[in-house]
């Protein structure tokens, strides 16, 4: 259905992606995960031949992006991650024209717009124009105009974003409800939706696949860590590192500053190597540091952090490394560092 | 060309739907009907003088309509974002401008058509041969398509409806110039660059009443330029 092969983009000298080699079977749904700046929209941008890549190739029923991109274009329903909307046009003025760029026979438009009208939920506001509607309507519009000439492959960047909780389990719903009519690729970097909705997960990092599989094999893979963020009062910063240092499995802990300025409730992130949970609850009490809650993170998220670990942010990527330091550093060096702390 | 229809009707809802094609269309009325009320009732004038300063008149305003109407054409897409929906369906760029250079053309022929009554009541009281109001208009719709064009261009480089509206109309003004660069150099430069000068020779036969075959073929040469250059710009976004 889809091959992608050696696929490079480059802005300028800097590589926002590659090398990406997949492929997708027809029905499947993809979920494309990353962090921000990894190379998802670019990579979807390229699928629905609104930018061309640097290198590589990239067919969509046999159709290459580069040399029949009308062909390909025809195939793909694509949702930015902000819907090209026209705000002068009614809801059914837009899918009409939506649906006639997209080659639908002029006789078969009004009935195809009745179906995706129904679809996607849309009936109570199709005479309305678009610049009227709520954001979650804007989305499910955008989500209308991407299949309204039954494309072969959707493919939906970030379409829960900035939906309120009801608004993205309706999202979720009529995501879930393209499977089978089409292939779809979506892109989010909210992990539960990822593995609320997909097949098979992308993460992408740094502009590569850095793993490709199902939720289960990647639970298999990385899902001996553990995450744990413990909400805690009192006790100076290294006081409280210190003891979990102490606590065998734990790979790494970064406390946060607090929320407020002055306030004394902070949150500890803890990743582990199996259950620690009352370990580190001990531990932590033992150090006369209050344990107000002890919140496990979901398995997925855990586990693509795991696998981003060489791609993760600074921040995380220095709090490691310190935690790993000091870890390293003689026992009486560290217990020479407690008072100061506790000065400080 | 149906998907280049189809964006022009869309386009021409838009104009209807917003202040901008009314707009310009009663600005274009205004000036031009002070212009003829001056030129026709307030100077000791020849009929025929009277049509050919009306038309020399209406010269400017077709231009400047032509600009405004052109300038949110595709600077507007790319704010709203909207582009990038004609850009994933299966259609050329080439029919993307092309479509929205015909509806500004249609607005355009709708004001220009609108000011007709004017040339009419020179009939009232003098006599005028219709060839020459007939090319007279014509070059007006000349060279309104080349400004059309132009403006597309200009909204096509540029994010924002003002910085493209700036930038077509120093293209606009360069063009016009030429003439008067022209005339302070030597032979055969002078020539080259009057023959390119948008307004001057080329426009000048049309406001005479008289057809000339190559300045038709001048404006249509800088409506294909500016409008190849847009469809270019717009296939260069999706390489960068």
């Amino acid at each position: 259905m889809i091959e992608i092969r050696d696929l490079y983009k480059y802005y300028g000298d800097r590589r926002a992606l590659g090398p990406v080699t997949a492929e997708i079977a027809k029905g499947e749904i993809i979920g494309l995960l990353g962090l921000n700046g990894a190379g998802k929209t670019t990579t979807l941008r390229i699928l629905a031949c609104d930018l061309l890549p640097t290198s590589g190739t990239v067919r969509v029923s046999g159709h290459d992006v580069v040399s029949a991109p009308e062909e390909v274009r025809a195939r793909v329903g694509y949702l930015p991650d902000r819907p090209p909307l026209y705000d002068d046009m009614t809801v059914r003025e837009y899918l009409a024209f939506a649906a006639r760029l997209r080659r639908v026979p002029r006789t078969d438009v009004s009935r195809r717009v009745d179906e995706v009208v129904e679809q996607t939920e849309l009936g109570d506001v199709m005479h309305q124009m678009i610049g009227t509607l709520s954001h979650g309507f804007r989305q499910r519009v955008g989500i209308a105009q991407a299949i309204v000439h039954r494309p072969a492959f959707v493919v939906l960047d970030e379409p829960i974003s900035g939906l309120d909780p009801v608004q993205i389990v309706e999202m979720r719903e009529l995501v879930r409800g393209l499977r089978g009519a089409h292939t779809v690729i979506v892109s989010s970097h909210i992990l539960t939706e990822i593995s609320e909705t997909c097949d098979r997960i992308f993460v992408i990092d740094e502009g590569r696949i850095a793993w490709a599989g199902t939720e289960k094999e990647l639970s298999s893979e990385f899902g001996q860590g553990m995450r744990i963020d413990v909400t805690v009062r009192g006790g100076a910063e290294e006081r409280v590192l210190e003891a979990l240092r102490a606590v065998d499995g734990v790979q790494s802990a970064e406390l946060a500053p607090p929320s407020e300025p002055g306030e004394d409730v902070r949150t500890l992130r803890v990743s582990a190597r199996g259950d620690v949970r009352d370990a580190v609850c001990r531990a932590l009490v033992g150090a006369d540091v209050s344990v107000l809650e002890l919140v496990r993170r979901r398995e997925l998220e855990s586990m693509v952090l795991a696998l981003l670990g060489g791609g993760e942010s600074g921040t995380r990527r220095r709090a490691k490394r310190r935690f790993d330091e000091r870890r390293e550093a003689p026992a009486e060096q560290a217990a020479a560092e407690v008072p100061q702390a506790e000065g400080v | 060309m149906n998907a280049a229809l189809l964006i022009a009707r869309r386009e021409l809802f838009a104009y209807l739907r917003s202040p901008l094609g009314a707009a310009v269309i009663a600005g274009a009325l205004l000036i031009d009907g002070i212009w003829f009320y001056w030129q026709g009732l307030t100077q000791k004038l020849l009929s025929v003088e009277v049509l050919q300063q009306f038309i020399y008149g209406a010269s400017g305003t077709t231009m400047a309509a032509g600009l405004l109407l052109s300038m949110r054409l595709l600077a507007e897409e790319r704010q709203t974002g909207t582009l990038v929906l004609l850009h994933t369906s299966p259609i050329r760029d080439s029919q993307i401008v092309l479509g929205k250079y015909l509806s500004a053309l249609v607005v355009l022929l709708v004001a220009t058509l609108l000011t007709a009554y004017m040339p009419a009541l020179i009939f009232v009281n003098g006599k005028v041969s219709i060839g020459h109001v007939l090319v007279g208009y014509l070059g007006l719709l000349m060279l309104g398509s080349a400004a059309i064009s132009i403006g597309l261009f200009g909204s096509a480089i540029a994010r924002s409806q003002v910085v493209a509206v700036i930038v077509s109309a120093a293209i606009l003004a360069a063009m016009v110039l030429l003439w008067a660069v022209a005339r302070s150099v030597d032979p055969p430069v002078n020539r080259f660059l009057s023959a390119l000068a948008l307004h001057h020779e080329n426009f000048r036969p049309f406001m005479l009443g008289r057809l000339d075959l190559g300045c038709v073929v001048y404006y249509v040469m800088v409506t294909n330029f500016f409008l190849l250059g847009a469809t270019k710009v717009l296939e260069a976004r999706r390489w960068r």
